[in-house]
């Protein structure tokens, strides 16, 4: 029998990680802390591990103010719709891709593997979407990424591993593609979809540059620049969430954000636990399958 | 030789026509794929058209098509541009500190968590190693200005207990790298070790228990088994790291730097985002960009060639 001994690097392994585990974790705390202070304290230098009282005026105010409740919609709007199309597309090119016997199907690949590795670039994008009229529309939010070539891969090369015998006795029975592709690929590869779809959520959750070059009217931004344009205008008198509304909720400009960034954060927090599984078998189909 | 073959009856032709046989049986795959392939030839091939403008001088009037040529006189100004090769040293002096201390970070951790025997604690650490990765540098860079504010940041709140004075970090180009490399330490270091971890799990066990006879120490099999099972996916990321080299961290760097470290975390994108999008120059932005990505793919492409003659698996 080995006893279990705790040697001194197991010891300074377990420290060590602890160390890092909390300097991860401090700047999200930091956050929570700072959204819920008064003014005063959290202003001032020093450790904050507890706020001396839990003040949600920094909520009520972000919850309030209408650029924000925008902001938020849009991100969840284009969340919603982005993933759904993304998913869509995914499976509408996977499932073709994954057929060996596709007459053609290399130069499909190559179209669709090409992107990947090529782009215009910023400048002839923004050019693109200016020419066809979608600035400052939230389809420039949407369409620019609607294929996922990686999302594909993955897709294909999951869909090329499943069981092939359910499917040509659907064909035998005259069944179409698309019927094939709903009925019977798309529950055998929920997994899969699973990954794709929550990848795709949180890019689009997180995306901001996009809203940053295409979008002016701030009753169609995304909640990501609205943090990013508290921290670009420190200044309150200058800032379009500073003035009256500020003054009179009594708020210091870093209470505000830290709330903001608070109501960012916490779906992405919230499905973690969940979602953690799927966000790793991603990297891992993504990096190892040849 | 001297009979002809009918043409229907030649190997490529019939092969041919059987094909087409095929694709036609098969054509609602090739419809599924219509949407999909016009959206990404619209938002993706199409901008390619726009890289011409390199080749202009664009005015916005005239529209991509009928704007004079410029020719190749965008890309001989490059050199001469001091804002660009500053950007261009800029872009490879982090990207090279990245490759020295952001690419070792995440092995080590996973090196580290595979020698936790305590499954809570590991699972625990692992999810909070890589919670970062999940949000985007705009909400992070919110969070690394409250931590390293002068007010009321923590870290200064440290220094000045050992009696330094409070520092701008974000503001002094001494301090404004070391930054960019550990934040990034920070948000990746979870994420990239996972492919580690996962590297380490495939180790064969058979080695460590004839380690165990051989009465090796928990270090020692750290160091001569787990380590160098892991060379050969360490050797795949670094070429991969390489292939982006010229990648030096867009986002986060756009939402860290302010005018006065420019001179020395103005990299090649946001130099391209300021003189595009800001200041409209948008044919020699586009030469900038071009220029970047040319290079660019040029070393992801050999990146992948290099890894491929290695170990059979590229990337795709």
């Amino acid at each position: 029998m080995n006893k279990q001994r705790f040697s001194l690097f197991d010891v300074l392994n377990v420290f060590l990680l602890s160390v890092l585990s909390i300097a991860i974790l401090y700047p999200f705390w930091q956050t929570v802390i700072l959204s819920f202070s008064d003014p005063s304290s959290a202003s001032s230098l020093g450790v904050h591990l507890w706020p001396e009282k839990w003040i949600p005026d920094a909520y009520r105010f972000v919850f309030s103010y209408q650029d924000i409740a925008a902001a938020y919609f849009n991100t969840i709007l284009r969340t919603v719709i982005g993933t759904v199309i993304i998913v869509c597309t995914t499976l509408l090119v996977a499932y073709p891709l994954s057929k060996k016997d596709l007459p053609y199907r290399n130069y499909f690949t190559i179209f669709f593997l090409i992107a990947m590795f090529f782009s215009g670039g910023m400048i002839p994008e923004y050019l693109l979407i200016k020419n066809l009229g979608l600035l400052d529309n939230r389809l420039a939010l949407i369409l620019p990424g609607a294929v996922n070539v990686f999302s594909i891969i993955i897709m294909r090369n999951y869909l090329m591993t499943i069981e092939k015998g359910l499917e040509e006795s659907a064909l035998m029975d005259g069944a179409g593609y698309f019927t094939i592709l709903t009925k019977i690929i798309v529950p055998l590869s929920k997994p899969v979809i699973a990954t794709v779809a929550l990848w795709a959520a949180v890019g689009h959750w997180n995306a901001w540059f996009d809203a940053m070059i295409y979008i002016r009217d701030p009753s169609k931004t995304v909640l990501q620049m609205v943090v990013r344009q508290m921290m670009v205008d420190m200044d309150l008198s200058q800032t379009q969430f500073g003035g009256g509304g500020m003054t009179n909720a009594n708020l210091l400009l870093s209470n505000v954000r830290a709330a903001t960034v608070m109501i960012s954060i916490g779906p992405i927090i919230l499905i973690y636990p969940f979602a953690q599984k799927y966000f790793i078998k991603g990297i891992m189909i993504g990096s190892l399958k040849g | 030789m001297s009979t002809v073959t009918p043409l229907a009856e030649r190997p490529s032709v019939r092969k041919t026509n059987e094909n087409w046989v095929r694709a036609k049986r098969m054509k609602a795959l090739y419809l599924m794929m219509l949407v999909p392939m016009i959206l990404l030839f619209t938002f993706h091939y199409v901008p390619m058209y726009g890289i011409m403008v390199a080749f202009k001088k664009f005015s916005p009037g005239l529209g991509i098509w009928n704007s004079p040529w410029n020719h190749f006189e965008h890309f001989k100004g490059l050199f001469h541009d001091f804002l660009f090769t500053r950007a261009l040293r800029n872009t490879l002096i982090i990207s090279i500190l990245k490759l020295a201390i952001s690419f070792p970070a995440p092995i080590v951790l996973a090196v580290l968590l595979n020698e936790i025997k305590n499954g809570m604690f590991k699972r625990v650490t692992q999810s909070i190693s890589y919670l970062p990765h999940f949000m985007s540098w705009v909400i992070l860079a919110s969070m690394v200005g409250e931590v390293l504010s002068p007010q009321r940041g923590v870290v200064n709140y440290v220094i000045q207990l050992f009696g330094g004075q409070p520092i701008n970090f974000l503001s002094d180009t001494h301090f404004f790298i070391p930054v960019l490399v550990l934040t990034d330490v920070w948000k990746e270091i979870g994420w990239g070790a996972i492919i580690y971890l996962a590297a380490i799990s495939s180790i064969n066990t058979d080695m460590y228990e004839a380690a165990d006879v051989d009465g090796a120490t928990r270090f020692k099999k750290m160091i001569h088994i787990t380590v160098p099972s892991l060379v050969p996916m360490i050797v795949i990321m670094f070429i991969l790291s390489l292939g982006n080299i010229l990648n030096a961290g867009f986002d986060q760097i756009l939402n860290l730097y302010n005018p006065m470290v420019y001179g020395v975390a103005d990299i090649i994108d946001t130099y391209v985002y300021r003189r595009g999008i800001e200041q409209f120059q948008l044919d020699y932005a586009t030469a900038v960009g071009l220029f970047k990505n040319v290079v660019g793919v040029a070393l992801i492409l050999s990146a992948n060639a290099i890894i491929r003659r290695r170990s059979e698996h590229g990337i795709w």
